[in-house]
């Protein structure tokens, strides 16, 4: 007695274009435990022969990944608890409290989300140089502090919470703080997955800004780090693998592990307009 | 972004401040708000408004970011229209986002249309798909150099196998751009796939039953029901999309740096290497701004157009 669902035509698109997805990290994982003998073969191999761990070896030994990998750590985990905090307190400020300048904050914080990061280059730069931060894991993780972005969000997600609640705290006597702490975040939760989700993705993938931020090769971030790699070492394809490997799985990992609550997240945001 | 922005609840106007209680209420409230909301604000306009203002300063002014700077008017804007590598890198960037914009539009969309069917394996297709979008565009970039390496990668070895000639890829000027723009599809499709398919889960039922029980096709359910649904979608991934092609940068610098041949010089990465490689920061500001100009005519030409034809996603 086999319950299966018939064969559909569907499958004949489907199958091929997962291939074509997930093949090249597929390959990625087995190329970085290859050694360089058999990444120079002709006709390529797919499979390594064996499990060769020269690639990770030699990249743990002779560059600072491990170094990188805790500074990324660090700026991504800054990123999103600070995401959390402030922009889930201002977003409540705008969806919920009344307060003189509430419009022209929020319009300017609008305004704001069409300006492209390249713009914006320069002139941080310059700030950041003058603040003496420049060349410090400092200039990283500042410009991942809040974002318009998250405030958006949160806002979008407290006005379409049912005051009621929120009310019958304030007639308990409760204050705004607490009101926000022990009836409204709660509640948030959905929310606050989504925010850390994209914040964790975007500033854990952030490679333009720290590549013009920081100079010093023991404060790069994983991106930094893996490109500078890169542009020196182009021929040790199993080290370069070894360390996308390194920099990519924690993240897909993750993914994996939380799918369903991320999809049911991208799902939530709103982003499907 | 598609937040579609519920209007603030008019609250009323308090009325004039009759007693003095009053008025330290008002003081209260509002040190409340600004507790809450200053921060991040602060934090946001600190770091955008206010150095976009200053990178218009420095847009007229000729500036290596150690001598004084000198006031040159709008003369950096007047040489942009000159200068054969701004022409060249708009164009790269034009056919970039030519390509890439309809590509991950229709290609997300038949994904997520796929995706869709109650099949078997279905789970494991989504998670195949989406998978990509997770891994960092500068890993995706060191991975597709080496896939589309000429000596040894795998895409000259398909093309082997099916006995196709083999490629220079991204070395050949003349393919460099359009091979990256299929990485670009390759790491960026999964969300558009994902942006839709929730749309797609959101359309009433009812309305396809409907259809069906009226006796319409397939064909004719998707093109009356569903892509008039999906429409604030598209109009939402298309800005979105738009955005992202035009400020590809990590995928470029972690391929071809621009090369070869500078045939893969997009504006954003010119702006680079005006700013931080030749250290121009005046010029290379001045090429910054006309390329927000440009960005939001297009954004704003889209929302106007959507708003128009009646499909409002903002």
């Amino acid at each position: 007695m086999r319950r299966r669902l018939p064969f559909s035509p569907w499958h004949l698109l489907l199958m091929p274009l997962a291939l074509i997805f997930v093949l090249p990290l597929v390959q990625m994982v087995l190329t970085s435990f290859m050694t360089t003998q058999e990444i120079n073969q002709f006709p390529p191999r797919f499979i390594p022969t064996s499990i060769h761990l020269e690639g990770y070896r030699t990249l743990l030994a002779e560059s600072h990944i491990v170094r990188w990998f805790a500074n990324t750590v660090l700026v991504s985990a800054i990123a999103v608890v600070s995401h959390l905090v402030l922009c889930s307190l201002a977003g409540y400020g705008f969806a919920r409290l009344k307060f003189a300048g509430r419009g022209v904050a929020f319009l300017a914080i609008v305004a704001t989300v069409m300006i492209p990061i390249q713009l914006l280059m320069i002139p941080t730069y310059l700030m950041f140089a003058r603040a003496g931060i420049v060349d410090t894991l400092a200039a990283a993780f500042v410009p991942w502090l809040a974002s318009a972005f998250g405030i958006f969000l949160m806002r979008q997600f407290f006005l379409g919470l049912p005051v009621e609640l929120e009310e019958a705290a304030r007639l308990d006597g409760c204050g705004a703080l607490r009101t926000f702490v022990s009836v409204v975040l709660p509640l948030a939760r959905p929310a606050l997955a989504t925010l850390a989700v994209f914040t964790l993705l975007s500033s854990w993938n952030d490679l333009l800004w720290p590549l013009v931020a920081i100079s010093d090769d023991t404060k790069y971030t994983l991106q930094v780090g893996l490109a500078s790699f890169q542009g020196t070492r182009r021929t040790e394809w199993s080290q370069l693998m070894a360390g996308n490997v390194i920099a990519t799985m924690p993240l897909i990992v993750a993914f994996l592990v939380a799918q369903r609550r991320f999809i049911a997240t991208m799902t939530f945001t709103g982003l499907k307009g | 972004m598609a937040l579609t922005f519920a209007a603030t609840p008019r609250t009323h106007q308090d009325v004039a401040p009759r007693a003095r209680g009053r008025r330290g209420r008002a003081l209260r409230r509002n040190l409340t708000g600004w507790g809450f909301a200053g921060p991040a604000t602060l934090l946001v306009v600190g770091l955008s408004l206010f150095p976009a203002v200053w990178a218009f300063f420095i847009s007229r002014t000729k500036w290596n970011g150690i001598a004084p700077a000198t006031g040159v008017g709008w003369r950096n804007y007047e040489r942009i229209v000159q200068d054969p590598d701004a022409a060249a890198a708009a164009q790269h960037t034009l056919v970039l986002t030519v390509l890439f914009v309809p590509g991950s539009i229709l290609l997300g969309m038949l994904i997520a249309v796929a995706l869709n069917q109650k099949i078997r394996l279905i789970g494991f297709y989504r998670t195949c798909i989406f998978v990509p979008y997770v891994a960092s565009a500068a890993a995706t970039g060191i991975l597709a150099s080496f896939v589309f390496n000429p000596q040894f990668g795998a895409a000259n070895e398909a093309l082997r196998r099916l006995g196709l000639p083999a490629q220079q890829f991204l070395e050949n000027p003349a393919q460099a751009l359009l091979v990256i723009c299929l990485i670009a599809l390759w790491g960026e499709v999964g969300f558009c796939a994902v942006v839709y398919l929730a749309a797609l889960q959101d359309i009433p039922k009812e309305l396809v039953e409907a259809a069906v029980v009226d006796g319409a096709s397939r064909w004719r359910v998707f093109r009356h029901i569903t892509l008039p649904e999906l429409r604030p979608v598209t109009v939402f991934t298309a800005i979105w999309q738009t955005i992202t092609a035009m400020q590809l940068f990590d995928l470029i610098y972690t391929t071809t740096r621009g090369g070869p041949m500078n045939s893969t010089q997009t504006v954003v990465y010119y702006i680079y290497e005006l700013a931080f490689q030749t250290q121009r920061l005046g010029y290379g500001a001045a090429v910054a701004y006309l390329l927000f100009a440009v960005t939001m005519l297009l954004t704003l030409g889209v929302i106007w157009y959507s708003r128009r034809s009646g499909s409002e996603a903002f």
